[in-house]
This record gives structure tokens, sequence and C-alpha cells, in this order.
């Protein structure tokens, strides 16, 4: 068996996401190969040149493959993906814009969120926002599947794989990259914190989600949202959790103003302990919460900052 | 311009599933069942394309059983102008979809396919992305915002780290995300009228496809249940439980 893993960018840098990916890879077991695509990415080639595990690093350093644009992209897996049984990237946005197309191309079908590993050909994957585990098995030769990062623990970074370069460069003449507004932040990225606070309706505005500030400074957390705060337009759109969000597990899960729909809860409750703070004591987050305070967020927060 | 767009017959949002007692199979009988969201979101921004004068003729889509054709006289309601149903009772795998889906494109000769970004049963996010490759054209997914420039289309795209803009030339595949639109509501009267709006039916022999997949579904179990619902008095006691009982403090 081989595996080729998609490595995951974030602004040219090699990505938390893929060393999670990797361990799914050792999971499946045989020849690892990582393949770094993009503009200027020789130092993300080095880091994922040492993730335990790897054997080769393959880097495809293009402007083409700037921004890793979906249609290049799929189209230099296509080149690629010969030489392996098992193609794997992490279920990022960029993961799930890619491989689609190399499983198509490929006439193959992909699995998605893929969160165990049975044996080389049979996984296990959430359905139903996660209400429903399902057993799976590929009779396909190539295996696709995008991984869910939450249920692998990274390797570690202590390896020396080899690094070559890729000589394929496709052609791109249907898409081009026009503008990227990232948020910019200095805590913790969300999918990887250990700790996690996050906001719902009714935090009541985006002024207020100043109130988990402190809380998240004190506890080094990431700050998350639901979908309603979103839309509300309190918070961007990369800070929402759940079924169509984020998927997040950390060590701690404080949900502030958050109801608990079905979609909420399937991207954080596979989180270690989880705190709900809701002045509705029905509020179904209550149910999977190991502690609930029921109260009025506006005077609980301040409480909470100042004696954390 | 004509716009296409697949809609898929799922459980509807709200309802929580349940396995069945053999572990074979979510239990669907008698369950509620409704258009995808993503999906509506897809019609809503293929009707306000109409409505703009950028589209000319909204075709929806399906594929699945009998009963899929509510979805479809559903679209019809909302504003498209006609439909395709691509009958079948068989488990049809994201890849079979966007096979029929790149049929359908090719004797239709869409300027734009819109999808939703993932259908909330199976959660794949694959079919547009598979649509895309298999036709040979360009994908906006993940769109909160579709700008139609003439032989171009500027998709803005919730990526991880925030927002992205691809610009794509036409015709191309763009797939919804929750902030694209939100949805109307299908009213009475369009009900009704929606009942006579043309409704073709096909099977996926007609366009040579078989749905059958290499994947097969060996068992469906729920998930480990938390055991929740341990209320705290105050913020002391909280802290002193994360602290001293779950120790994450
Ligand atoms: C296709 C689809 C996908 C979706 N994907 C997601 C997703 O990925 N993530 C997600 O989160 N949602 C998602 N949703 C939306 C989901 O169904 C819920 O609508 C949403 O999670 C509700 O957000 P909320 O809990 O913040 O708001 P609400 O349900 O309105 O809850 C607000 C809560 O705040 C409490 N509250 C109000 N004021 C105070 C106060 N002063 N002090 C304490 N508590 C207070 C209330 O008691 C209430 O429980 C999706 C929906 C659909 C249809
Ligand atoms: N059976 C189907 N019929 C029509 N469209 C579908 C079908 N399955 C998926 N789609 C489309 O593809 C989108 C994404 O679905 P998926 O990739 O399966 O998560 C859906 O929102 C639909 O627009």
């Amino acid at each position: 068996m081989s595996i080729l893993v998609l490595a995951d960018l974030h602004e040219g840098q090699l990505a938390g996401a893929t060393a999670h990916v990797v361990a799914a890879a050792k999971a499946i077991g045989g020849d690892i190969d990582v393949l770094v695509a993009g503009e200027g990415v020789q130092a993300a080639a080095d880091a994922a040149a040492k993730l335990d595990g790897v054997s080769k690093v393959r880097v495809a350093d293009n402007a083409v493959y700037a921004h890793q644009l979906a249609e290049p992209m799929g189209a230099l897996l296509v080149e690629l993906a010969g030489d392996y049984s098992h193609v794997l990237a992490s279920a990022s946005t960029t993961g799930k814009n890619v491989l689609p197309r190399l499983a198509a191309l490929k006439d193959v079908s992909q699995l998605s969120d893929v969160i165990g590993v049975e044996s080389a050909d049979t996984f296990l994957r959430p359905i139903y926002a996660g209400n429903a585990i399902a057993t799976v098995k590929s009779d396909d030769a190539l295996k696709v599947m995008t991984v869910r990062t939450t249920a692998f623990d990274a390797v570690e970074s202590t390896g020396s794989a080899s690094v070559e370069a890729v000589e394929v460069v496709v052609e791109n003449g249907q898409s081009s990259f026009v503008k990227q507004e990232l948020a910019q932040s200095d805590r913790p990225e969300l999918g990887g914190a250990k700790v996690v606070v996050s906001g719902g309706r009714g935090m009541g505005n985006g002024e207020n989600f100043k109130l988990l500030d402190g809380i998240a400074d004190k506890l080094g957390a990431a700050i998350g949202a639901s979908r309603a705060a979103v839309d509300a337009g309190f918070v961007p759109n990369d800070m929402q959790v759940g079924q169509t969000g984020k998927i997040v597990a950390p060590e701690l899960y404080i949900a502030v103003g958050i109801s608990g729909a079905i979609q909420h809860l399937a991207g954080m409750k596979d989180s270690k302990v989880i705190v709900a703070i809701n002045k509705d004591e029905e509020a179904p987050i209550f149910q999977v919460a190991d502690y609930g305070l029921v109260g009025d967020l506006f005077e609980i927060l301040p409480e909470l900052e100042s004696k954390l | 311009m004509k716009v296409l767009v697949a809609v898929k017959r799922v459980i509807d949002y709200n309802v929580k599933i349940r396995v069945k007692a053999d572990n074979s199979d979510v239990d669907l009988t008698n369950v509620k069942m409704a258009m995808n969201p993503f999906c509506e979101i897809a019609v809503e921004e293929a009707v306000r394309l109409k409505e703009k004068g950028v589209a000319t003729e909204v075709v929806a889509v399906t594929v699945g059983p009998k009963a899929a054709q509510e979805q479809l006289r559903t679209a019809l309601a909302l504003g498209a102008d006609r439909a395709i149903h691509i009958e079948t009772d068989e488990r049809v795998e994201s890849l079979a979809v966007a096979k029929l889906l790149a049929k359908v494109v090719d004797e239709e000769q869409p300027g734009l396919v819109i999808l939703g970004k993932q259908a909330i049963d199976t959660d794949n996010n694959q079919t547009g992305q598979m649509l895309a490759a298999l036709t040979n054209l360009p994908q906006g997914t993940f769109a909160s915002e579709v700008a139609v420039d003439g032989d171009k289309v500027n998709v803005t795209r919730e990526i991880d780290g925030g927002l992205q803009t691809v610009a794509l030339s036409l015709p191309a595949i763009v797939t919804t995300d929750l902030r694209l639109n939100e949805p109307r509501y299908a009213k009475l009267p369009d009900i009704m009228k929606a009942k006579k709006k043309p409704l073709d039916a096909k099977t996926p022999a007609d366009y040579g496809v078989e749905v059958a997949s290499k994947v097969s579904l060996l068992k469906v179990e729920s998930p480990a249940e938390r055991k929740g619902g341990v209320k705290v008095a105050s913020v002391d006691e909280l802290i002193d439980k994360l602290k001293n009982e779950a120790k994450v403090l």
C-alpha cells in the first residue's frame, strides 16, 4: 500500500491539520508520501518532511498552484495518483474543494470526513450531522478520502523524509484568484485549540462578543460561534462551529447563549468537557453539557472572567 | 442564460434520526422529508438571477425515488420554470449523481449550474466538485456571493480562514453556503401554478449511467451518548468542578 497525503497550507505555511492526516494514513499502513503544492512552499515542504511516518515529500512549487485552486490541484493529483492506493486530505475547505475532483476523474467514490480506520478498505464516517456513524467498505481501486482531523492525534515532528520536486505543471485557463480576506487573530486556530469558547444568538450583538475575549485570554482559548451568531453578523463565518461549519473537539468547550441545535452539536459534541451557560434551563445544550449553569450570560461572564 | 439547479430530497433538518435496530441503516419510515436546505438556497439564487434578468430559464433536476417529485414541485413553486426527475429507488452516491447531472448539463447546456454544498443526510460535500470535474468546468464552492459579469462569474467562497473570491469563466459550477441568501417561502398560488409546470420523467438508463457504487454500507450505529444534564449553582461551583473534578483548568 502507498498513500499520498495532500498537505494543507495556511498562508504558505504547513497547516497543523496535515499532522493529523498523516496519523490517519499511519492507521491505514504502508508508505506515506506528502504532496505540498502551492507557490513558494519550500518551508512548508521542509516542515512536512519532519512529520513522523512520512517517507517522501513531493513539492509542486509553481504559480499555477498558488492558493490551491481546485482546477489545477485536481489535475495535478490526477497526474500523481497512479502511484498510490489511497489519497488523503483533511476535511478542510481545501480538501473538500479539491479531492472530489480527483475521485470523479478517476471514476471512484470519495469517503468524506473519515473518523476511523478499520482496515485498508473499511472506514468509519459520520452521517446525518453525526447522529449516526456509518461503517463503509470501498472496493474502488483507488481510495480517495477526506479525514476529520479531530479524530486522529497528530504525529510528532521528529522525522526526516526526503524532499523531491514534482515537475508536473498543469494549465488553468478557467479560474483565477481575485482576493482573500483572512481573519487575523492571535488566538489559537479553532480546529486545534485546547479550549474553545463559543457565543450564540444570546450574545445579542457583535460588540458583546468582547465579553468572551477576557475569558478566552485567560484560558488560551479560541473563540467560536453558532450559525445564528454568524448569520446575524455578530462575527465572521470562519467562526461557525457545527455540521456545516468547523468541527472542534477541545478539552473544554464553553457554549454561551447557544441553544444546542442538532447542527451545532454536530460540531462540538466530541469535546472532552462541555460547559453550557444559558438562561433557559430547558435549552437542549444542557443535555450534552457536563456542567450547566443557568443564568444571564451578561452577569455570569464578567464574574467568570474575574474569578478564573 | 439557462441556470440548472440540482435539488435533493432529504430528511427534514429538524428531525432527530434513529438508527434501525438491525444496524443496517437509518430508519426513514414515516419521517418528514424536505428539500435539502442548501438546495433551497441554490433554487433561491437561481430565481434571483432570473428576476435580475441575468438568467432566462431555471431548470430544476433531482435524482431519487418517485416521492422526490415533491421537491421538484417545491422548486417549481419557488420559481423554477421546468423540472427533470431522474427516477430511481436505489441508493445513489454522489459520483453517480454527478455522472447523471453531467449528462443533463450536456443536453441542456446551462450557463451556470447551482448545487448545495452538502446534503444533510450523507454529509458528503462532493457532488458539485465531481460534476465540475466530469464536465471540465470551473467550480466555485461554498459560495456566499455570486456575481455574474458578462462571460465570467465572481464567486466569494467561505473558506476556513475567512473569505476568498475567485473569477471563473462561464459556464461554471457553483455550490451554495448558508450565507448566500435567505430562501423565500412558496406562496399558495405559486404552489397551484407549479402543478402545471412541465416535469420530465427520466431514468438513469435513459442516460446510460450505472448508479451502483463500489462503496458498501456495512453497518450504521448510534454515536456514543453523552451523559449531560448536571447543573451547577454558581460560577464558583463551576470553576471548582472544572479544576478539581474535570481537571481541565
Ligand atoms: C442546513 C443547516 C445547517 C446548519 N449548520 C449549523 C452549524 O454548522 N452550526 C450552528 O451552530 N448552527 C447551524 N445551523 C442552525 C441551527 O439549526 C440553529 O438555528 C443554530 O445553531 C441556533 O443558534 P443559537 O443557539 O445561537 O441561537 P438560538 O437557538 O436562538 O439560541 C439562543 C440561546 O441563547 C439563550 N440566551 C438568550 N439570551 C441569553 C442571556 N442573556 N443569557 C444566557 N442565555 C441567553 C437562549 O435561551 C437560547 O437558548 C444549521 C441549520 C441548517 C438548516
Ligand atoms: N440525488 C440528488 N439529486 C439531485 N441533486 C443532488 C443529489 N444528491 C446531491 N445533489 C446535489 O449535490 C449537492 C451536494 O450533495 P452531496 O455532495 O451529496 O453532499 C446537493 O445539495 C444537491 O444540490
